[in-house]
């Protein structure tokens, strides 16, 4: 077999990095996963905190970016998805949206090349707050009759009740903030493995030198699916923050 | 008596590669089943989705920004099920 070269690596090789930091600890590592992470923590914060400085009468630098960011966030997903009420919670959803973007960014950045929330543990810690979020959103706002609200919705026959209440307490409070997560986590995982691949079979064509016609094919096939994965980054972001957004509008106004 | 416990050793261990050979055989054909079967439903999801967002936005090009909002979300919803068959896939394939 002439593609016989081709050898996925395995799995373990492709998203788990080693640690640089704290090698011989128990308990604490950090490694490329926990430099994006820190990363995606650090660059909103200070691109927010150069923002702040001056009268911003005139928007220029940084100002211009973290407006744009900033009207983005209301118009496309506050005032879409909750409402005019909605604003309080922009802070939450601008540093989700920035967070969960920069993580899934370093998926085509070079020396990154591995999107942070294709580890399950940041895509869940951030499902789980959100999950926290709109429980206690919802019970502050309609009192602890928020969650007979949801679990037993009104206008249905009473009979039915015996199965609507099982399903809804399924699909709200255990399958909600499972597929919250598993959505980015897969997403970004799955154009990982899809990038990896195309990479792999990139190199294995390049090196058997009598395929190397092939090699045009597979390379513009890499080069469109990094393209494709900027996009991805970016819709998926905007996925979570606005289902978050919904989940809280849900939470606010439950009558609809 | 040393060359049959050898024997019954080499027998055993040949049982023990053969019976994952077939363990892997199998998890293999069900992760890609498993893959393919969850691809089916959410992409005839996806494709009416967006078909009918389109035709909406054709018919009220003013209304465009609110339809493409509440495709995505459609899209993030009906997207999960194929994206737990793809997690299905890696555990089913890896793990």
């Amino acid at each position: 077999m002439i593609f016989g070269a081709v050898e996925f690596p395995p799995i373990e090789n492709v998203i788990e990095w080693p640690a640089f930091l704290f090698k011989d600890s128990d308990y604490f590592a950090f490694n490329k996963i926990g430099l994006i992470y820190g990363l995606g923590f650090l660059i909103p914060t200070v691109i927010f905190l150069l923002a702040a400085r001056g009268d911003g009468l005139v928007p220029r630098g940084f100002r211009t970016v973290a407006e744009g960011i900033v009207e983005f966030i209301d118009t496309q997903i506050v005032q879409a998805a909750i409402g005019p009420d909605g604003r309080r919670y922009m802070p939450l959803l601008t540093s989700l949206f920035l967070f969960i973007f920069l993580g899934n960014i370093t998926e085509v950045i070079p020396f990154f090349q591995m999107p942070g929330n294709a580890r399950m543990a940041a895509p869940l810690v951030l499902a789980l707050i959100v999950y926290a979020t709109w429980i206690s959103v919802g019970v502050k706002h309609n009192g602890i009759g928020y969650i007979k609200e949801v679990l037993v919705p009104p206008g249905v026959p009473k009979p039915l009740y015996i199965l609507v209440t099982p399903i809804e307490f399924l699909s709200n409070f255990l399958i909600r903030p499972f597929s919250h997560a598993v959505r980015l986590f897969a997403n970004m995982l799955a154009g990982h493995i899809l990038l990896v691949t195309f990479s792999v079979l990139c190199i294995a064509v390049f090196s058997a030198s009598a395929l190397i016609v092939v090699e045009i094919g597979t390379f513009s096939g890499l080069l469109a699916f990094t393209a494709f994965e900027v996009g991805v980054s970016l819709i998926q972001a905007f996925v979570f923050t606005i289902l978050t957004a919904v989940y809280i509008g849900m939470a606010l106004h439950p009558s609809h | 008596m040393s060359t049959l416990s050898q024997v019954a050793a080499l027998a055993a261990e040949a049982t023990d590669t053969a019976a994952d050979d077939l363990k892997n055989a199998n998890a293999a054909t069900g992760a890609g089943f498993a893959y393919g079967l969850a691809a089916i439903g959410p992409g005839i999801g996806i494709g009416y989705l967006v078909g009918q967002a389109v035709q909406a936005m054709a018919r009220q090009p003013e209304s465009a920004g609110q339809v493409q909002t509440t495709m995505f979300l459609g899209i993030a919803f009906t997207e999960a099920l194929a994206l737990i068959g793809f997690v299905v896939f890696i555990l089913l394939k890896f793990v």
